[in-house]
């Protein structure tokens, strides 16, 4: 087989990530101890430049091309994705400055297994082949385990990682089973080749429904659905809070792109079959995840069980199987990553010296005395709620919409109401920063990469909340060349 | 010749083996050896279709897993190991810090 030019010009994005993880990998050994803030802003960089190079390519004649012999594909819809990647990435870094300090987790590998995992998230994104999908996931997957455990001392960390580690080759294994059971029956793994062998209804035999069960398992273990979430809320309480961030907004998006590819382009034939099953998984991620956070007590478990609500809503946009659908996803992430990355902004600031931030008790009273980050929190928490007129409230209503408009009225009448149930956790923790008094003296981390991320947080929540319009126009446009 | 079915069944039963072992098994190296088994009974399926369809992909993905799998696995190990230090446990019995 030969590469063109073309090929390896359409993946100069990744190229970029990957290369500079290598070099960073390098040039970490020649950094001392305390000025490893450098390999922070070297990271930023790099991904600034990638995604200059992806914005570049959007204007290359070869988009919407495949390469390396229908490996990859180059189009409007990986490279909103892989836009929404930047972001999480970016923000993660920028979160993580003071933390690693404070955590005394100051190494360079840290910002270097980010950046291979969004190297692995971009891949997949533009996977057009199980093939390429299965390694694209596996990259993004393997170093997110490693920084879930990075807080080698603790144990917390070290049990979260395993967990995770372990269910996370479990579905693969699972996803596995179900692409060879693809391949054998089409002779294929590209997805369009799948798509047209799927077409001739005589491969619908039940061995298809097996396939398809095991794919829609496995990929719900990736953006944590139920009854494949058992990883998620250890997973979260025990990582260092930037990464639980960037993993609830990054890899997550990514397992929602590839989902949509592979169910919407190479599975779409076998629509009425895998659409019952994203159900069932949307239904009860809303509903389990929703209830079960109203008991917690540890903030970040919360979050943990909240996003599994919340991909109980995005699931429920893949459902509906229309491009409306598909754009309505793409918007829901991007929105996910600027408010759930901003409330682990507050909870980040939180920790610091003896506060660990992290049970809700500790926000008791935060609005007498600091009244900006309690507003902050505030903001986060009704978009995650879904309150106008922010960013999530945008997000929850195009779902809704496109559900509406497949004539989908009771899913999206249940998903108003599981909102409701959320509203009523993420409005107690409002309720325990503006009603109560203070038990004690509020400590506060201040860097500056807080504050930046904050800033660009707060601003996408409440920009997409009161002019979603470009967004959305953006994601229609990448949805349609899908 | 064998018949494509009794691989295919090999590797179910295998895949069986490992999910189940999995599921029920509390010595996490053995969790890790379960997972294994299941990925091996997918590099069965993959590499009897690639035979059986005279198609070469097959092969090639199976090459990818096997791949794949082994740096899962030192991944796993690693992490393992942390934990093992800090607790000195192997049981998922006793892993049970975080719940709620």
């Amino acid at each position: 087989m030969i590469f063109t030019i073309k090929d390896l010009l359409s993946i100069i994005p990744e190229l970029i990530i990957a290369g500079s993880a290598c070099v960073l990998l390098l040039v970490d050994l020649l950094i001392s101890k305390e000025r490893k803030a450098c390999m922070a802003v070297l990271s930023i960089l790099s991904v600034i430049a990638a995604g200059v190079a992806s914005y570049w390519l959007l204007g290359a004649d070869f988009m919407g091309a495949k390469s390396f012999a229908g490996m990859f594909e180059l189009d409007g819809f990986s490279t909103f994705f892989k836009f929404v990647f930047y972001t999480a990435t970016v923000l993660s870094i920028l979160l993580s400055f003071h933390y690693v300090k404070e955590e005394d987790i100051n190494l360079g590998e840290y910002y270097v297994l980010m950046l291979f995992s969004l190297s692995g998230m971009m891949v997949l994104a533009s996977g057009a082949d199980l093939l390429s999908i299965y390694v694209g996931l596996e990259l993004m997957s393997l170093p997110i385990y490693v920084l879930a455990g990075f807080l080698q001392n603790d144990v917390r960390s070290n049990e979260g990682a395993m967990k995770y580690v372990i269910l996370g080759a479990f579905s693969s294994g699972i996803l596995l089973y179900g692409i060879s059971m693809v391949y054998g029956l089409t002779g294929t793994t590209e997805l369009s080749g799948v798509a047209a062998a799927l077409s001739d209804s005589s491969v619908h035999v039940p061995a298809l429904s097996i396939a398809i069960v095991m794919m829609v398992a496995g990929f719900a273990f990736k953006v944590a659905g139920v009854p494949f979430h058992m990883w998620a809320p250890d997973a979260y309480e025990g990582a260092p809070t930037p990464i639980t961030g960037f993993m609830s907004a990054g890899p997550k998006a990514a397992a929602f792109a590839v989902m949509l590819r592979v169910f919407m382009e190479g599975l779409q034939p076998a629509y009425e079959q895998w659409m019952v099953m994203v159900g069932v998984v949307a239904v009860a991620s809303m509903a389990y995840g929703n209830f079960v956070a109203i008991s917690q007590k540890n903030i970040k478990r919360m979050l943990a069980y909240s996003s599994i609500g919340h991909a109980g809503y995005a699931l429920l946009g893949v459902m509906a199987g229309t491009e409306e659908g598909i754009a309505s996803v793409m918007f829901y992430m991007a929105v996910y990553v600027f408010m759930n990355l901003g409330a682990f902004g507050i909870i980040i600031m939180m920790r610091k010296g003896g506060q660990r931030g992290e049970l809700i008790e500790e926000y008791t009273g935060l609005a007498r005395s600091h009244r900006g980050v309690a507003l902050l929190m505030l903001i986060f928490l009704f978009s995650l709620a879904g309150i106008p007129p922010t960013a999530g409230f945008m997000g929850k209503f195009y779902i809704f919409m496109a559900l509406i408009h497949r004539g989908m009225v009771g899913l999206a009448i249940f998903a108003v109401l599981m909102s409701a149930v959320a509203a009523y956790f993420y409005i107690r923790i409002v309720m325990l920063m503006y009603m109560r008094e203070p038990a004690g003296e509020f400590e506060f981390a201040r860097s500056k990469g807080i504050y930046y991320a904050l800033f660009i947080t707060t601003v996408g929540t409440v920009l997409l909340g009161i002019c979603p319009g470009y967004l959305v126009k953006l994601a229609e446009m990448a949805s349609v060349i899908m | 010749m064998v018949p494509l079915t009794w691989f295919l069944a090999l590797g179910l039963i295998l895949f069986m083996i490992g999910a189940v072992g999995v599921l029920i098994r509390k010595n996490i190296i053995i969790m890790l050896m379960s997972v294994e088994l299941m990925l091996n009974s997918v590099n069965i399926n993959l590499v009897a279709f690639s035979h059986f369809l005279d198609n070469v992909r097959g092969q090639i993905f199976a090459v990818f897993t096997i791949t794949v799998a082994a740096a899962e696995v030192a991944v796993a190990l690693g992490i393992l190991i942390a934990l093992v230090r800090n607790r000195g446990v192997f049981s998922t019995d006793e892993i049970d810090t975080l719940k709620g």
